[in-house]
């Protein structure tokens, strides 16, 4: 793939922290004008990641580029066209959150007005608070406020770092929409997140454990080339039930997720089979079903693939 | 709008608005030098003194008429015996004791002077040995007076003591210039390392970080509002000498803040040193507290350096206040001026130079 249609290219980056590996050979791409992003539990290096891309943290090995940048050699030009959300709102809290987007603006060489129109859809929501405080504001007041500032200079690639986590689920869901806004306006952002439900609203993903890469594809992908079986399964003694179900050699794995246990098929599962064998330890009510598998289902079994 | 400008109306902006800065900026100096100089005093008063009268002759009645009438001497009590007095030692009713013993008038004037004895409590050593002088002294004086009226032609005293600079041996003249260099300390000092180590610690520094903006920018703005600040202290302190207790500079202000402004630079550089190689605001307290104690107790600020031992002597070379203090105390109290105090200020320009080369050095914006 040509360089240039690259928004980020990550080649084998590893880094350590004392004997605790951060992050262990890791390399994706990220492409130009899409939302790309890096699902992940905690302790899976996703910030350790983006501090490495937005030139915070050095690497101990690997290179990559950031816009068609070295983020070794050129670092200084990445400043000033990547925008950052660190996971911890980090903007002044005793300046207000007209003073911070003023600040922010002029620290890059631009003015407001300039690029108002990137930031209008996000920063209209605010605007009317805009001599508050930014320490006195909500949570989803605080992520817009901290997005708009990461936006002022109009980068071309943006860097969310957990954006949503914290934050109520309607809220969530609203931000993804102003994510999607932005990616029409030909930004390029790569967003981490630990919840497997936000998968769905990414381009594509990168599934991540302990510092390293388990899978990259697009969601949807992802679960059309899904190979296990996966059934949904539910009894009236829900406790016994997943006990059992994690004692059967013939099954990979079971938990619990929500009204019904998932189990992943292993080598001789066979369905009539399990059933009659529930029934006969005294469990009544026995329902399983085929389903789809989510993110969650995937990431699970690629896990469960790692172990054994 | 430059990125200084932008980055000092930051500082200034968030300066403003924290409750508590700017009025201790104000406060702090004005408490300090109406506090300090009164309490930090070496002088010596109220010597509580029993005396051991085994003489009752006129001259014994004398003297004690004499303690009687110092200053600096309490008269407790007059006693028959040492026992008794020492009684009243051990209880800590009395400082000092003096013992005049049989015949004492009689041998005065036949010329077979018996001793007087002085025994002090020198538990606190400054004045056990204090309180024993002052009572030497006024000894002395009631002995020299009787002395001339048994003669009149005596000749006077061979040794004559004039204390130069600071006649009256005021020790606040000393102590006034030395609570500058620690207002200085603090407000330079700790202030802006506290700063920066919080910017860390609310990870604001992160975004800062991605920006174009240069580290040293980013640091003078922060820095520049603290110079200022320490200036506005000094010169409040200056004010409160001259008001409250009449001290003004004898040599010129302008050597004085030629000083305090290299001492500041020296002071902020260390305050960097300090936050850069800290992680949090109890690291960087410790640290800057080390230093400071050592700075206070080694620099010549309450007791003189050439009292030091001879290793200490040499590691106060590379202590800043210890130019500092020297000036100050020249400039403020013997009128020494700029060209006298060169090699000084010499000393504490390098010291600045060092110290801000080590606040770049330990500087980093990306791990």
């Amino acid at each position: 793939m040509d360089t240039s249609t690259l928004a980020i290219e990550v080649k084998g980056i590893s880094k350590s922290y004392g004997t605790v590996k951060a992050l262990d050979k890791v390399s994706l791409d990220v492409r130009r004008g899409e939302i790309f992003g890096l699902i992940g539990p905690d302790g899976a290096g996703k910030t350790t990641l983006f501090k490495i891309l937005v030139t915070l943290l050095n690497a101990d090995e690997g290179t990559a580029t950031v816009d068609g940048l070295d983020i070794v050699k050129d670092y200084r030009t990445i400043r000033s066209r990547v925008g950052y959300m660190p996971g911890k709102f980090s903007l002044y809290p005793d300046l207000t959150i007209e003073e911070n987007m003023e600040f922010f603006a002029t620290l890059f060489g631009v003015t407001v007005e300039q690029n108002y129109d990137l930031v209008a859809p996000i920063y209209k929501q605010i605007e009317p608070f805009k001599k508050r405080r930014a320490g006195r504001l909500s949570g989803g007041m605080k992520q817009k406020l901290a997005l708009s500032c990461a936006l002022i200079h109009k980068p071309s690639v943006l860097f969310l770092d957990e954006p949503t986590t914290g934050v109520d689920a309607v809220s969530r869901s609203e931000f993804w929409d102003m994510l999607h806004n932005l990616r029409e306006q030909g930004l390029s952002i790569l967003a981490s997140t630990p919840y497997m439900d936000e998968a769905s609203r990414c381009d594509r993903i990168a599934l991540c454990n302990t510092g390293r890469v388990l899978d990259i594809d697009s969601p949807q992908h992802m679960v059309e080339k899904f190979d296990g079986r996966i059934y949904g399964i539910k009894s009236h003694n829900m406790y016994d039930l997943l006990k059992e179900l994690r004692d059967n050699r013939c099954i990979s794995s079971c938990y619990t997720a929500g009204e019904y246990h998932h189990l992943l098929a292993g080598a001789g599962f066979d369905l009539g089979d399990l059933k009659q064998r529930l029934i006969a330890k005294g469990h009544s009510d026995v329902e399983i079903k085929s389903i789809v598998p989510n993110i969650e289902d995937i990431f699970i079994k690629l896990l469960s693939n790692e172990q054994y | 709008m430059s990125t200084l400008k932008v980055l000092l109306k930051k500082e200034v902006l968030q300066f403003k608005r924290n409750a508590f800065l700017p009025r201790l900026v104000v406060a702090f100096p004005i408490m300090i030098m109406l506090i300090i100089p009164w309490v930090t005093t070496m002088d010596v008063r109220h010597v509580n003194v029993s005396v051991v009268d085994n003489d009752h002759s006129q001259m014994s009645q004398r003297i004690i008429n004499k303690i009687n009438a110092s200053e600096y001497l309490t008269l407790h009590s007059v006693t028959g015996s040492f026992d008794l007095s020492f009684k009243s030692l051990e209880h800590g009713d009395v400082d000092a004791i003096l013992e005049i013993p049989q015949d004492f008038e009689k041998g005065f004037v036949t010329g077979r002077t018996k001793k007087l004895s002085i025994s002090a409590n020198s538990v606190n050593a400054t004045k056990g040995s204090l309180g024993s002088q002052y009572l030497a002294q006024t000894l002395a004086a009631s002995i020299k007076e009787m002395r001339a009226r048994l003669s009149p032609a005596q000749v006077g005293d061979l040794v004559l003591i004039q204390n130069r600079y600071n006649p009256t041996l005021e020790y606040r003249n000393f102590m006034i210039p030395a609570i500058l260099v620690i207002l200085i300390i603090i407000i330079t000092g700790f202030l802006p390392a506290l700063n920066l180590v919080s910017e860390k610690e609310a990870g604001t520094i992160e975004q800062i970080n991605v920006t174009p903006v240069s580290r040293f920018s980013f640091t003078l703005a922060k820095l520049i509002v603290y110079w200022v600040a320490g200036l506005i202290v000094i010169t409040i302190a200056l004010i409160v000498a001259w008001l409250v207790y009449g001290q003004t500079a004898v040599g010129s202000l302008l050597t004085i803040y030629t000083g305090a402004f290299l001492f500041i630079l020296v002071i902020s550089g260390f305050g960097i040193i300090a936050s850069n190689i800290s992680s949090t605001m109890q690291q960087a307290v410790f640290f800057m507290y080390f230093f400071v104690m050592v700075f206070m107790l080694m620099s010549g600020l309450l007791t003189p350096i050439e009292s030091m031992p001879q290793w200490a002597q040499r590691v106060t070379y590379v202590l800043p206040p210890r130019y500092f203090i020297s000036i100050m105390r020249s400039v403020f109290m013997k009128g020494a001026t700029f060209y006298d105090m060169r090699f000084n200020f010499l000393a504490l320009a390098s010291l600045a130079v060092v110290m801000n080369l080590g606040a770049a050095l330990t500087y980093r914006k990306r791990s």
